[in-house]
């Protein structure tokens, strides 16, 4: 099977979603790099990516990589961040991408620990870095930055060299060590 | 018959304390001896977080062989260890790490600065990286290099030879505070014309600035 299969199935099980497949990469030739992402609103993640992983013609056991994406001044963008599902069925060995589109305020997606349990340190990651919450997680801490940042740096309005965050530590002096 | 017998008459005295011929062979034993022995057994302990800790793994193989100067011993725990030899970048999350290792060791001890990540920050001027590990830990030597040559890492190695050899058995709250260039270059190193030795122990000194001054 096919990734093509996969997609008319999430396309007949999820009717009112008009899924559109698109590509991930375009070359300049015009061919595509045929590996397809899709849209997915938020409310209904957990839905679909349940079906992804159940239904036999879709079958996607393995959550390879979820990651995060910061859309900021970027052109044509109408939300702000996306949270990016890479999906792997090694039944059928074929790929499928899935990204939830989230605005600010208070970015919410669904956590899908209930249903690929790896999810869970990727979700922690995103949330530490981007400042999404995943709700229903079980354990929703940061996992990179050390306890006490408030900031989340890899959103694009955070300054690169940091709030000061790298010189704010106590000095060590052969007198007081 | 009291102490004051055996022990050798006063050969000078300065204000409250007298110095007698035993402070001299004392002071002999330490420089020639206690000195001696300590430089050339040096133990460090491997601080490597990046490309300068495998720089510093081949220094310490047959090649370079840093067992010539007594220092192929390493220990990865403080307290058995005392010479710091921070290699790589340093981030954040590992500073305070970097600062209980460095207060765990014993007395007297060394730390050396490998590398320009661990000197400047390098090229990580970024929120997570330490931009020079001088700013919170009193270091002896910098060893310039992106990583430093093997030639470089032995040359830090007898810079602090030399500091230990002229600073005696002092510890390093004795030695005192913070960010001094304690040890000149070798005599053989010829420094450029942009490098004259005053400057280069200022730029040693100056304190990284998150922005250059506004002209």
């Amino acid at each position: 099977m096919a990734t093509a299969d996969a997609i008319a199935a999430l396309q007949a099980r999820f009717p009112e979603l008009h899924f559109t497949p698109l590509p991930l990469l375009r070359y300049p030739d015009g061919r595509d790099s045929g590996q397809y992402w899709l849209r997915v609103p938020a409310e209904r993640l957990l839905e679909v990516a349940r079906f992804a992983r159940d239904d036999p013609r879709t079958r996607f056991e393995q959550l390879c990589d979820l990651a995060g994406v910061d859309y900021l001044n970027f052109p044509g963008a109408r939300e702000r961040f996306a949270v990016i599902y890479s999906l792997l069925s090694l039944t059928h060995n074929h790929r499928l991408w899935l990204k939830v589109f989230v605005n600010d305020p208070d970015p919410v997606v669904p956590s899908v620990t209930g249903i690929w349990r790896g999810a869970e340190w990727p979700e922690r990651e995103v949330f530490d870095l981007f400042g999404i919450r995943f709700a229903g997680h079980p354990d929703l801490r940061r996992i990179l930055c050390p306890e006490g940042i408030t900031d989340h740096p890899l959103r694009k309005d955070y300054p690169l060299r940091g709030r000061g965050e790298r010189e704010a530590f106590s000095v060590v002096t052969r007198e007081t060590a | 018959m009291g102490l004051s017998a055996t022990l050798p008459t006063a050969v000078a005295t300065r204000g409250d304390y007298t110095t007698t011929r035993l402070d001299y062979v004392v002071d002999m034993i330490r420089k020639y001896g206690i000195n001696w022995a300590r430089k050339n057994s040096l133990w460090p302990m491997p601080f490597a977080t990046a490309c300068c800790g495998i720089e510093f793994m081949a220094v310490a193989a047959s090649r370079y062989d840093l067992a010539r100067f007594g220092s192929e011993a390493c220990r990865f725990s403080p307290r058995q260890s005392d010479l710091l030899i921070v290699a790589g970048r340093v981030v954040m999350k590992m500073l305070p790490v970097l600062q209980r290792i460095y207060t765990q060791m014993a007395e007297p001890k060394w730390v050396i600065s490998m590398g320009a990540c661990a000197s400047s920050g390098g090229v990580f001027d970024t929120y997570a990286v330490v931009q020079g590990i001088d700013q919170f830990l009193p270091v002896d030597v910098y060893l310039p290099g992106c990583p430093p040559r093997p030639e470089t890492i032995l040359e830090g190695i007898m810079a602090i030879q030399r500091i230990v050899a002229e600073d005696g058995v002092r510890s390093s709250r004795e030695r005192g505070r913070g960010l001094r260039l304690v040890v000149q270059p070798a005599p053989v190193v010829t420094l450029g014309a942009g490098l004259r030795e005053g400057s280069l122990a200022e730029r040693a000194c100056r304190p990284v600035l998150d922005r250059e001054p506004a002209e």
